[in-house]
């Protein structure tokens, strides 16, 4: 199935970031084991099209708040990747100097917020930022992704409340991977299919893709995102993935009997960086595999080359 | 002749609306929100008119959403807003523990410098008149606690005007820190804007006997312990930190080396408590040979009780004040304390409820 609005130009853009972000994360996990990235990684492979989708929307101006899991939205904003890279490793030259690790992203020049590991907190902050574009009056939008865990925070139900009140130009996006760390979400909701309802009883309209087709996400976020610029208010995503590895950390955990291989098979199927692969042709997609070899592997070396931060950097930064 | 800038006498609560709408008028990025603060009441008057004044974008009343409030507030903070969140009693500041403790306090670092946070997080102790276990809370140990933030107790209201001033002008998140009783009180302000700057205490009375912190309205206490002390023949110094945090310790480890007496009076309890810092970071300074005698003082080892008669046993009050420095400062004497017609303060006499 191809997207009747895309141009192929528009298809291998996808197809780059979706790639792009893939093998950044495969290549992490494939360093994790030498303990050069001291920080725990919370991999988004196989939902990567959920940031990927929506942030092919976004333009400069806009802002991305995320979770502790925020590679790909990170990534898919325009982050610097060997920022990130280094942040990982612990080194001077990371984004956040060294401080933050994987969990706490940010790259303000491109419109990313900082990452947050507790769950749902960037919610509200999101929205904060979303009132400040309000009041600039530039049509900018703010998105902010979360999983299916952090839709159970109270947070979540307020957010949604004052930015519906207010007319907020925000986008909540619910990437539902059906697990909050290993605990399945029909043991914590009693009517698992009603996120989306949650919002819609507090005045945001909610639309959710229940089979991770990069293409539907992108047609509703291009959708809401066009009406939000206009002072048409927030909107809500829920964005139906499933997380391929375990829940932190670089390797598969299908043998540790809270869930089994069999529910990954039908994702697998229907993997959206091999399905636009297929969709880009052979000499373009081969240009852009090595292009992204080639920038990842200078951004590992980047990391590692860098130099670590000064033991008097321990204080700076505590205050502005 | 007066000036238009010269100090005129002031209610605390005033001063604390002028600050904000010098401020207001100043920087378009500050904003008030916060429950009630648009209503009829206007937080006891304390932003009476600012929404006549500057509109609904810039002053506005919020859901009963404290912990989201407080992330928007941040959000918005970050963004480049200046953004004031009131709560009518710091109980509620429980409910924002998560977004203060968590991103507020720790925004600047974790995200290597790349972000600030210039937010003012006010809120009002209530005490008396049935105020009780969940309205009379000075949490403000927790906050001093948490690298990052910046913790403000004005007693007065010169100090509350140029403290409110000085926080919203801060790049950093500040708890603002109001007591309820000292609402009604007057002191000289200047018309014009100043700061109180963060990080220098005040010495209020002068003396060689006793070193007496006063915290939040503890040091009007405290002020009026001295002057009953005073006719019994001991001299207090008594210091007003009035930024907890940062906290000006030289001050205060200054005069106790001299006085070789401190007695520190909290609006909170003991336990892990402003006292216990300050008189730990006293006695650090000046070390073993300075030979200081210590007390902490607070609200008692108990949850704040409703009744006016136990409510009397929970709070530190002149009396108590004088008689425990007294018990510093002349060890070797008999017991001493004021009669108890002569403790009360001024608006302990003339306030009444309801709040």
């Amino acid at each position: 199935m191809t997207e009747p609005n895309l141009s192929p130009a528009d298809v291998s853009r996808l197809y780059r970031s979706l790639k792009r972000i893939r093998r950044f994360e495969e290549v992490t996990a494939e360093i994790y084991p030498s303990d050069k990235i001291k920080s725990p990684v919370h991999l988004a492979i196989g939902q990567e099209q959920v940031s990927v989708a929506v942030c092919d929307v976004l333009g400069a101006g806009d802002w991305v708040g995320g979770s502790y899991r925020s590679h790909a939205m990170y990534l898919a904003k325009g982050g610097s990747m060997p920022a990130m890279m280094a942040e990982m490793y612990g080194k001077d030259t990371g984004c956040c100097r060294g401080k933050g690790g994987s969990m706490h992203v940010i790259d303000v020049s491109a419109g990313v917020m900082g990452s947050s590991a507790v769950v749902a907190t960037q919610i509200p902050v999101a929205a904060g930022y979303a009132l400040a574009a309000k009041r600039a009056h530039a049509g900018h939008v703010v998105a902010v992704f979360f999983g299916d865990g952090a839709s159970e925070e109270g947070c979540f139900y307020e957010t949604l409340n004052f930015a519906a009140l207010h007319a907020l130009p925000i986008l909540f996006i619910c990437e539902n991977n059906g697990y909050a760390i290993h605990e399945p979400i029909a043991k914590r909701r009693a009517k698992p299919d009603e996120i989306c309802s949650v919002a819609e009883s507090l005045g945001v309209p909610a639309h959710r893709v229940d089979d991770g087709d990069v293409f539907a996400i992108r047609r509703i976020a291009e959708d809401v995102v066009r009406r939000m610029r206009k002072g048409g208010g927030p909107a809500l995503i829920e964005a139906k993935v499933y997380r391929w590895r375990e829940h932190v950390g670089p390797n598969e955990d299908y043998d540790q009997g809270y869930r089994f291989e069999d529910e990954v098979v039908p994702w697998k199927r229907t993997d959206q960086v091999e399905r636009l692969a297929a969709m880009v042709d052979d000499a373009a997609r081969a240009r852009i595999d090595s292009e992204i070899e080639t920038e990842i592997a200078d951004a590992v070396r980047f990391a590692e080359e860098s130099p670590i931060p000064a033991a008097k950097e321990v204080f700076s930064d505590v205050y502005a | 002749m007066s000036t238009p800038d010269a100090p005129r006498p002031l209610k605390y609560v005033d001063a604390l609306r002028e600050a904000v709408e010098q401020e207001m008028d100043r920087d378009e990025r500050v904003f008030v929100f916060g429950l009630d603060v648009d209503d009829h009441k206007s937080i006891q008057g304390s932003t009476r008119g600012l929404l006549q004044k500057f509109g609904s974008d810039r002053v506005f009343t919020t859901p009963l959403s404290e912990d989201a409030m407080t992330g928007i507030a941040i959000g918005a903070a970050m963004a480049g807003m200046r953004p004031i969140h009131v709560h009518i009693r710091m109980d509620f500041m429980l409910l924002c523990m998560n977004q203060l403790v968590n991103i507020a306090a720790k925004a600047s670092y974790m995200w290597g410098g790349q972000v600030k946070v210039p937010l003012v997080v006010r809120s009002m102790i209530g005490k008396s008149w049935g105020q009780g276990a969940q309205h009379s809370q000075g949490l403000h140990s927790m906050f001093m606690h948490v690298p990052g933030l910046k913790v403000a107790a004005p007693s007065n209201a010169h100090d509350a005007k140029g403290c409110m001033i000085a926080a919203i002008r801060d790049d950093n998140p500040v708890v603002f820190m109001e007591h309820r009783l000292l609402y009604g009180t007057e002191t000289d302000v200047p018309a014009a804007p100043f700061t109180v700057e963060p990080g220098k205490a005040r010495i209020c009375t002068h003396g060689d006997d006793v070193t007496i912190v006063g915290i939040s309205n503890m040091a009007q206490e405290a002020i009026r312990a001295a002057e009953l002390l005073a006719e019994a023949g001991v001299q207090a110094e008594v210091i007003d930190p009035i930024w907890l945090k940062p906290l000006d310790i030289d001050t205060i480890a200054a005069s106790a080396k001299r006085t070789k007496r401190l007695l520190v009076v909290d609006n909170g309890w003991e336990m892990c408590g402003a006292s216990a810092e300050i008189v730990a970071a006293v006695l650090e300074s000046v070390g073993p040979e300075a030979g200081i005698r210590v007390q902490r003082m607070g609200f008692a080892a108990t949850t704040c009780p409703t009744s006016p008669w136990l409510e009397a046993e929970f709070y530190p009050n002149p009396g108590t004040i004088a008689q425990a420095a007294w018990k510093l400062a002349r060890p070797d004497q008999p017991d001493w304390a004021p009669s108890p017609d002569r403790t009360k303060l001024a608006y302990q006499v003339q306030f009444k409820g309801p709040f």
